[in-house]
This record gives structure tokens, sequence and C-alpha cells, in this order.
């Protein structure tokens, strides 16, 4: 991670998805569905209640070409940011 | 063909297979990697449309003690529901084993639209070849 927690708090998303109470593969699935739908250089935020989701999605940002900028830890949930980059 | 290509030949059609299988297809088109399936036995059967929306039971190892173990943890999506995401998001072919139909006496139009068609075993070896095989 290189942002941040106050930058990583500071970044308004184009697009929140909210995955929580689905299990593995749901919010990997859900990320990759909603990423089409914003702008090259936008951010989406999945939120997750699967602890596995965080290092799925940074894997697969990893894979894919987009840019993971981290997790903020919400009330018994993760919102892992991402920026798309292709 | 490709390197990164995950195959997966499906024989089993007991729920708990067909659930693990779908994860692992789904994920894998998640991270843009093609994915093969071959249908064969129980899973060609699963495929069926007269039979693909039945509650299929559990392997045996599930079922030991004569209950069925809790497999069903909160928040999981349904087997055909995960392939069906699959096949929207990525690249994924579904082909089914045409001497698994001719045992279980049916053909291709018998089953869902989510198989691409029907062929045999070299047909998928040619596609899987070079990438990683699963048999589930």
């Amino acid at each position: 991670m290189t942002a941040t927690l106050e930058e990583l708090t500071a970044i308004t998303a184009a697009k929140i998805v909210d995955a929580r109470g689905s299990a593995c593969p749901g919010p990997l699935l859900e990320a990759k569905k909603s990423m089409g739908t914003v702008a090259l250089g936008e951010t989406i935020e999945i939120w997750s209640t699967d602890p596995a989701t965080k290092s799925d999605i940074g894997a697969w940002s990893g894979k894919v070409g987009h840019e993971f900028l981290g997790v903020v830890p919400g009330d018994g949930y993760d919102r892992v940011l991402v920026i798309r980059r292709k | 063909m490709s390197e990164d290509s995950l195959s997966l030949v499906l024989f089993s059609g007991t729920a708990d297979k067909l659930h693990a299988a779908a994860t692992l297809a789904a994920g894998a088109a998640a991270l843009g990697r093609p994915v093969n399936i071959l249908l064969q036995y129980w899973a060609l059967d699963a495929f069926r449309t007269d039979r693909i929306e039945d509650n299929r039971s559990l392997a045996w190892d599930a079922t030991v003690d004569g209950a069925s173990r809790p497999v069903r943890g909160t928040g999981h999506i349904p087997w055909l529901e995960t392939f069906r995401m699959a096949k929207e998001l990525g690249e994924m072919s579904i082909l089914a084993c045409s001497g698994s139909l001719d045992v279980l006496g049916i053909d291709v139009t018998a089953l869902d639209a989510l198989v691409d068609s029907s062929g045999g075993i070299a047909t998928f070896l040619m596609a899987a070849e070079g990438g990683q095989v699963l048999f589930i």
C-alpha cells in the first residue's frame, strides 16, 4: 500500500460496490463487473465482509493492470479501493 | 491453447464439487485467464436443461454419519449462478464430452445454453494444451 489511511479516506470513489455478505469469489466478481462501468482513472470501492477480498482484489489488480490503492477498515467490513487503469 | 489457461474436467455432479469448480472457473475468468471446461458423466447430467435447477446431492464424505454436514456457508452464490458470472466476465468455453452424451443417451440440445458445444477428448486436450488441467 502506497497511500496512507488519511489519503485513502479522502478519496471519493466513482462507484461503490456493496458486496457485504457475499462469500468468495462474489466480491471479486462484483469488482470485475463494476470496473467496466467507470472511466479510466476513476476509483471503485468494494465493500466486503470476506477477509480474503483485500488480498484477492490486490492480486487481481496486479494481474489485470489496475492500481490497487489499499484498504480502509469499516465497521465489520473492508473498503477496498482500486483505480481503473486499463 | 494458452499457457495461462485453466482447464477443468468436471466429472462429479454433486453440488459441493460443482460449487468448488465454479469458484475456480470464475476466479480464473476474473483474472483474465482463458477457462476450458469439459463436462463428463454426472457433471454433464447436472447441466441438462431439465435438471439444472435441481437441488443436487452432496458427495459421500459430506454426508457421512447419515446427516448432511453444513456445507452451505452464508453468502455463497449457487454454483450455476457462479458459472454464469464466469462466462459473463471472462473467456470460458464449456464442452460436453460426446462419449458421455452417448452414455447418458442425450444430445447437446438437452443441455443448458451455458454449454457451447460437444466434442471429443482430443478437442478438449488441444484447447487445454500448455495450461493447467484439473479433474474434479
